[in-house]
C-alpha cells in the first residue's frame, strides 16, 4: 500500500510540474518592455494630462477635482491617515517636486498645494513588479488595474516613486458616503489608484477631475496628436514633470 | 519515520504543547485580521511593508545558511560536519515554510495567491523569488528524506542524490540574492537601491544562520546524547567570524558612501535609523543595540580562547542572532519607506495582533524544527525514546 501511495504521489507531482512548465513555456518571448518613443507619425493615442499650476493656485482651497474624482469612483473616506485612500490629492510643492525646490522659491509656489495623481508613466515601475499582471500599461498609455486579480502584495506601492497607489486596509464599502452606480466599488485587500477615467473615456467624456475644474487648470488629451490641446499648451509654456531623472517618463505635465 | 515524533519525554511534550498553544492563539488573531483586513497591522499608505515582510527577509537568510554546512561536507568532503548537514537541511526546510507563511499573512487577498501561478510574470522579482523558494524547499525535502532514509537502513544513499545536493548549493545562494533583488531594483526606494544589498544579505545570513545552528547544537548537547563534536562547532564559529566581519565591512561601505556624499535621499534613511529624523526616533535605540551586539560579538570571535569556551560562544551566537534580527527583521524593510517618496517621516510600529501572528509563525517554525530534529536524532539513536 505504501509503495502504491508513494508512486501515486510521485506521478501526481510530475503531472503538476508538467502542467506548470507548459503554462510557462510561451511566456519568455515578450517579457521585456520597450520604451514608448513618441513618434510624430504614430496614429496611436497616448493620453496625458497638463496641469496649469498658475490657474490652479489661483483658487487656494479648491477641492473640486478631488471631490469629483472620489465621488465618481467610490473612493472611501476613512477620515484618518492610516486607512487613507486617495486617487487625486494636493501636496506641498516641495514634496511634489523635491528635486525642483529651493529656499528662495517664488513666493507663490513655496508652500503651494499641488494636485497629484497617478502619472501614467511610459515606463511604469509599478507594473513590472506585479507578480500577477494585475496592473499593466494599456496601448493608449493608461496604467490600469484589475481589482479581481490583485492579490494585495503591495509590491506596486513600494515600486511607485510618486506615492500614487493606495491599499484597502479594511472594507471600503462601509465608508462611501454617496454610492456612484457607474463605477465598481472595491473589496478590502486590493490596491487601487487613478485610472484616467477609463470608463468615462470610452463614453466620449473627459476625466471627472478635468470636468469639475472651474478654472480650466486641468487639461486632458492625446499627446500623439500634434494638434491636440495638450500639445499646444506644452509647446507654448514651460512645463515640468515629477522626478523625470528616474526614467519613468511621467505623463502628467505641470505648467509653472 | 513519523513514529519517532509520537514518543517523547515529558519535557518534549511540554514544549510541543507550549508551541501549539502559541500557534492556536495566533491563529485566532489571523482570523481576525482576515475578517477586518490588514488595517489590523501598523501598516499604512506610507509604510506598506513592515514586520511580516521583514521576518520573511530575515528567515530567507536563515534558510540559505544551511549551505554553510552542506557545502564543506559535500563539496570538500569535510567529514567533521557529518552530523550537522541534516540539521542544516531541516533548519532550511523549517525556515522556508516560515517564509512562505509570512508572505501569506501579508497578502491582502491570501486566497488569490494562486494567481501568481495562473499568471506567471517573469518580469517581477517576486515571481522568481517564489520559484527560488519553492525549488529550495523541494530540494531540501528530497535530500533530507533520502539521506535520512539511507541512514536509517544503514546503507549508502543512492548515487543520484549527489547531483541534487550539488544543485542545492548555488540554489541556496540564489534564494537570498533574489530576495535582495525584490528590494534593490526599485527606483522608488534609494535606501534599498544599492548593489551591495545582495552581498550584505548573504553575509548577514551566513553569520546569523550558523549562529542559530550553534545555539541549537549546544542546547541539544545538554538535553540529549547528541554531540556534533567540538571541532564541528569550532569550524562553524570560524565561518561565523568571517561572515560577520564581511557583513560589518559591507555595512561600513554603505555608511561611507552615504555619509560622505551626504545625498539627502540616501542620508535621511540612515539618519532615521541611527539618530532619528524629524523627532522620530522609533528605531534608534534598537539599531544601537544591534551595533553594540555585532561589534562586541566580533571582538570576542577574534580571540580563539573566547571562541573555544562554549559558554562564551553561546553568548556570542545569541548576540549575533539578535543583532542581525534587529537589522533585517526590524530596521531594513521599514526604513525603505521612511521618509516616504514624498518626504513624509511616516510612523510605523507593529501592533499587538501583528506581533502575535508573527510569533505564531515563529512558533510553528520551531515546532517543525523540533519534530524534524527529533526524527533525525531518533534515527541516529542519540535520543533515548521513552515509552510509557
Amino acid at each position: 500500500m505504501d509503495k502504491n501511495r508513494r508512486k501515486f504521489l510521485k506521478l501526481t507531482a510530475l503531472g503538476a510540474l508538467g502542467l506548470t512548465a507548459a503554462k510557462y513555456a510561451d511566456l519568455f518571448g515578450n517579457a521585456v518592455p520597450t520604451k514608448l518613443k513618441l513618434d510624430e507619425n504614430d496614429t496611436k493615442i497616448r493620453y496625458a494630462m497638463v496641469i496649469d499650476l498658475k490657474k490652479c493656485l489661483a483658487k487656494k482651497d479648491c477641492k473640486l477635482c478631488i471631490d469629483a474624482c472620489h465621488k465618481t469612483h467610490n473612493v472611501p473616506d476613512f477620515k484618518n491617515k492610516k486607512d487613507e485612500i486617495k486617487w487625486i490629492w494636493k501636496e506641498e510643492y516641495e514634496h511634489a517636486f523635491p528635486d525642483k525646490e529651493n529656499y528662495y522659491l517664488k513666493e507663490e509656489l513655496k508652500h503651494s498645494m499641488v494636485p497629484l495623481l497617478c502619472n501614467h508613466c511610459d515606463n511604469p515601475p509599478c507594473t513590472k513588479v506585479c507578480p500577477t499582471k494585475a496592473t499593466w500599461k494599456r496601448d493608449d498609455g493608461i496604467v490600469m488595474m484589475d481589482w479581481h486579480r490583485c492579490i494585495g502584495c503591495r509590491y506596486c506601492m513600494a515600486a511607485c516613486p510618486y506615492g500614487s497607489r493606495s491599499f484597502n486596509w479594511r472594507d471600503p464599502r462601509t465608508n462611501i458616503s454617496e454610492l456612484s452606480y457607474d463605477f465598481p466599488t472595491r473589496t478590502k485587500g486590493v490596491v487601487e489608484k487613478c485610472t484616467f477615467c477609463n470608463v468615462r473615456i470610452v463614453k466620449g467624456l473627459i476625466p471627472a477631475c478635468v470636468e469639475a475644474c472651474t478654472e480650466k487648470a486641468l487639461l486632458f488629451g492625446d499627446l500623439n496628436d500634434r494638434k491636440s490641446n495638450v500639445r499646444k499648451l506644452l509647446k507654448d509654456n514651460f512645463s515640468i514633470r515629477r522626478k523625470p531623472v528616474l526614467g519613468t517618463e511621467p505623463e502628467i505635465y505641470y505648467i509653472v | 519515520m513519523l513514529e519517532y515524533v509520537l514518543k517523547g519525554s515529558k519535557n518534549y511534550w511540554g514544549w510541543i504543547f507550549f508551541l501549539s498553544a502559541i500557534i492556536i492563539l495566533s491563529f485566532f488573531f489571523y482570523l481576525e485580521q482576515n475578517s477586518y483586513g490588514l488595517g489590523i497591522t501598523g501598516l499604512s499608505r506610507n509604510v506598506t511593508w513592515g514586520f511580516y515582510i521583514a521576518q520573511f527577509t530575515f528567515l530567507v537568510g536563515v534558510a540559505a545558511s544551511g549551505v554553510m554546512v552542506v557545502l564543506p561536507y559535500y563539496l570538500h568532503d569535510f567529514k567533521t560536519f557529518g552530523k550537522l548537514t541534516i540539521l542544516g537541511e531541516f533548519l532550511a526546510i523549517s525556515s522556508v515554510i516560515m517564509c512562505m507563511l509570512f508572505i501569506f499573512v501579508d497578502m491582502g487577498q491570501p486566497f488569490r495567491i494562486v494567481n501568481v501561478f495562473l499568471y506567471p510574470s517573469p518580469e517581477s522579482p517576486m515571481f522568481w523569488d517564489t520559484v527560488a523558494l519553492g525549488g529550495y524547499l523541494l530540494l531540501n525535502v528530497i535530500i533530507s528524506r533520502v539521506v535520512l532514509d539511507a541512514e536509517r537502513k544503514s546503507i549508502a544513499p543512492p548515487k543520484w542524490i549527489k547531483p541534487v545536493i550539488i544543485i542545492s548549493i548555488p540554489w541556496a545562494i540564489s534564494i537570498h540574492t533574489v530576495t535582495a533583488f525584490l528590494y534593490s531594483g526599485l527606483v522608488a526606494k534609494p535606501f534599498w537601491m544599492t548593489a551591495i544589498l545582495a552581498p550584505r544579505f548573504l553575509a548577514s545570513a551566513f553569520s546569523s544562520g550558523p549562529a542559530l545552528l550553534i545555539l541549537m547544537c549546544l542546547f541539544l548537547k545538554r538535553i540529549t546524547k547528541f554531540d556534533p563534536g567540538k571541532e564541528a562547532i569550532q569550524k562553524l564559529a570560524i565561518i561565523i567570524t568571517y561572515a560577520m566581519a564581511a557583513n560589518i565591512f559591507f555595512i561600513l561601505m554603505e555608511i561611507f558612501t552615504t555619509y560622505y556624499s551626504a545625498m539627502p535621499e540616501h542620508i535621511h534613511h540612515f539618519q532615521y535609523l541611527f539618530s532619528g529624523l524629524d523627532g522620530n526616533t522609533n528605531l534608534v535605540p534598537w539599531m544601537w543595540i544591534s551595533v553594540i551586539l555585532a561589534l562586541s560579538a566580533l571582538v570576542f570571535l577574534f580571540f580563539p580562547s573566547a571562541r573555544r569556551n562554549e559558554k562564551i560562544l553561546f553568548g556570542i551566537c545569541l548576540a549575533i542572532f539578535v543583532s542581525i534580527w534587529i537589522d533585517k527583521g526590524l530596521g531594513m524593510v521599514v526604513t525603505g519607506f521612511i521618509p516616504t517618496s514624498l518626504g513624509d517621516v511616516a510612523d510605523y510600529w507593529p501592533t499587538i495582533p501583528e506581533v502575535l501572528i508573527s510569533l505564531g509563525i515563529w512558533a510553528l517554525g520551531f515546532l517543525l524544527i523540533t519534530i524534524f530534529y527529533k526524527i533525525a536524532l531518533s534515527v541516529r539513536k542519540e535520543i533515548v525514546t521513552e515509552t510509557k
